[in-house]
């Protein structure tokens, strides 16, 4: 859509200079005032709290400003510029800002992991060959595949089961909302809960854990969980479907009341069980939910770093692809092998990537 | 509403349902009443037997957590510096620092591009927005390393800015996308008759699209908050680790680290982190659910 543009106000010839020096000397002042306040926000010699509300001032203000002049200088333009510049008024901002956090990065880390840990001497695929082969590398591989299955598997049937449940009862509200809350909880708040729900002490003593005060309780022997290999993995991954499954169930929920309820009557006329029901109707109407849901869960899966850096910090067997990666880079600091296992990262999520270009392009109108 | 179901079966629907609610709830109430009792109580007690014989409460630990000691030392250009301790209340002014504007600037260059992808023609414009739905997935990790070169570079690193503008970065895929799906179905006469008036593009934006956009800009909002108070691992790579700018998760991270065993503080510092965000939460449900159905594909 052709976009009108206001022209009354276009320079007359002999304007022009004035109108020049007044083009240059707004974006001028913008940013001086701009720099000032950096600089002000940099010396930091304010109370916290007011730093903290300037800074909130000059970040907000800041942009709108940006977007305000150069509407404004656009606008000044010849008309014919002024046409062909003004969507990107709108839309420049953004793609400068992902051109440079995330198109160039993928390029630039692609280019770092063939180089060494200084980044100096090329090395070809030795980082790559450290990705795949070494020991830790190969741990955390396997430790991420069971992040996925268990954790994307563990949410999703959860949420699966508390939304068929929950459909079926009176207090759907109450128990869903309680479901849901915990993702509105940090990965390392959530740490922290299970951590306590995980804690141990040895036997004979009072149990402050509840997880082995309830295996004491039935005679067991308290154990400490967190570095039971190779089962606290699987203790960190119940973290993940605690915080998850709510939203699984809250996808998956909204997905189960647009099942015609005629189908599911027409079920129960013909004497299928409910079970039966639910197999043979309700899940095959509520596919492509249940694989948007699993794909998004995969991928915070494939990404797990918090929990696992709260929790052991990668030790005990627990180390999963994030967390090596953050190792190489802050422990190590080797960008050369930082950036191949970002590098792996990346050409994991291709697949759901490709995924999500097919779905898009089948959508009409754009 | 539940839908008409055989009677045999609701009474086993409820006891599973308040099975698993208890089972999510649980972990939950035992941490806010650990952060409520006093340390001997903690840590030679389990929290349940609060309700039997050791009911005693206590704000101590969240004064310990928050407060902590104040103490003044002379640095090394002979200024008298005041400085607090271990305490979680000047990283929760750091986390609102670092929040607010990390929502309200990828919000504002979001709505921008949106209206524009949405409402304007420019060469390359399919490309653009093909683009942004290929970056919804892209693991963040992958610019970690050479974003932290280029902050080191322009002295970027441990500032509020550069945080704020990695998240923006981050956060704008999703933000354009969800904006986008809703910009676009706004009525085109109601776009018509402001520019037939000779409004310019970006009056039109600022008094009607943003308006009209408000359900969504909301939700996601609640989103981008979430995401950017909850994060721990931009702020510990953009914002580092020192006190004065650390945000609550990484102090909360930290604290795990040196008082590992300390659970009556772990538990309080753990509450201050989650209050926020739980009260946002509850306030605004609504619009939460109505952004996680419209943006199921963030990575």
């Amino acid at each position: 859509m052709a976009l009108p543009t206001k022209h009354d106000d276009r320079p007359l010839r002999h304007h022009r200079i004035g109108r020049l020096v007044v083009s240059a000397v707004v974006p001028i002042i913008t940013g001086v005032v701009l720099w000032a306040g950096f600089l002000f926000l940099k010396q930091g010699a304010a109370p916290p709290a007011i730093i903290a509300l300037a800074a909130i001032i000059w970040g907000v203000g800041g942009v709108a400003l940006l977007f305000w002049v150069s509407d404004w200088l656009v606008n000044r333009l010849p008309l014919r510029a002024a046409k062909t510049l003004q969507p990107f008024v709108f839309v420049g901002p953004a793609l400068l800002i992902l051109t440079w956090y995330l198109v160039l990065p993928t390029l630039r880390s692609l280019y770092l992991s063939f180089f060494d840990a200084q980044s100096k001497n090329f090395v070809g695929l030795a980082n790559y060959i450290y990705a795949f082969t070494d020991s830790r590398m190969r741990e955390s591989f396997v430790n991420n595949l069971m992040w996925i299955i268990l954790g994307t598997g563990g949410s999703v049937g959860m949420g699966l089961l508390i939304a068929l449940l929950a459909d079926r009862s009176r207090y759907e509200k109450i128990f869903k909302s309680i479901i849901f809350t915990p993702m509105a909880i940090s990965f390392v708040g959530a740490g922290v809960i299970w951590r306590f729900v995980y804690a141990y002490k040895p036997a004979g003593e009072m149990q402050i854990g509840l997880l082995n005060a309830i295996v004491t309780l039935f005679g067991g022997e308290p154990q400490a969980w967190i570095t039971l290999r190779p089962w606290n993995n699987v203790f960190l991954i119940a973290i993940l479907v605690w915080l998850q499954s709510g939203y699984a169930m809250v996808i998956i929920s909204a997905a189960l009341k647009g099942v015609p309820s005629s189908i599911i009557e027409a079920g129960r006329i013909d004497g299928a069980g409910e079970l039966r029901i639910i197999r043979s109707i309700i899940i095959p109407h509520i596919s492509t939910t249940l694989v948007t849901v699993s794909t998004t869960i995969i991928i915070i899966s494939l990404k797990i770093f918090d929990i696992v850096y709260t929790m052991t910090g990668g030790q005990y067997g627990t180390e999963v692809i994030a967390s090596m990666q953050y190792k190489q880079m802050f422990t190590f600091y080797d960008f050369g092998k930082g950036s191949a296992i970002a590098i792996v990262l990346v050409i994991a999520v291709i697949p759901v990537m490709w995924y999500n270009l097919r779905q898009f392009s089948k959508q009409e109108g754009f | 509403m539940g839908r008409t179901t055989p009677k045999k079966w609701t009474v086993l629907v409820n006891a599973i349902l308040i099975v698993l609610v208890v089972l999510w709830a649980v972990p939950i109430i035992g941490l806010f009443i650990s952060s409520l009792r006093p340390k001997t109580d903690v840590l030679n007690s389990g929290w349940w037997t609060i309700f039997s014989s050791k009911g005693r409460i206590t704000l101590e630990n969240y004064r310990q957590v928050l407060g902590g000691s104040t103490y003044t030392f002379v640095d090394a250009a002979g200024k008298t510096v005041r400085s607090s301790g271990d305490n979680l209340s000047q990283a929760f002014i750091n986390s609102l620092t670092v929040t607010i504007p990390s929502v309200i600037i990828p919000l504002l260059i979001a709505s921008a591009a949106a209206f524009g992808f949405a409402w304007m023609v420019f060469p390359g414009r399919k490309f653009f927005f093909t683009s942004v739905v290929a970056m919804l997935v892209i693991p963040l990790q992958i610019a970690l390393i050479p974003i932290l070169r280029d902050y080191q570079k322009i002295g970027l690193t441990g500032s509020y800015l550069g945080i704020w503008l990695a998240h923006t970065g981050f956060g704008l895929p999703l933000g354009i996308y969800l904006l986008y799906n809703y910009i676009s179905t706004i009525p085109r006469d109601i776009f018509e008759s402001a520019f037939l008036d000779g409004a310019r593009p970006m009056v039109v934006f600022a008094r009607l699209v943003l308006p009209l956009s408000v359900p969504a800009i909301a939700s996601l909002a609640i989103f981008q908050f979430l995401w950017v108070w909850n994060d721990l691992l931009v702020a510990l790579v953009f914002l580092g680790g020192t006190k004065d700018v650390a945000v609550l998760t990484q102090r909360l991270a930290t604290m795990v680290g040196s008082r590992g065993q300390d659970w009556h503080l772990l538990t309080a510092g753990a509450f201050v982190v989650m209050v926020i965000p739980l009260g946002v939460f509850f306030a605004l449900q609504r619009y939460f659910v109505q952004g996680l159905m419209a943006g199921s594909v963030k990575g």
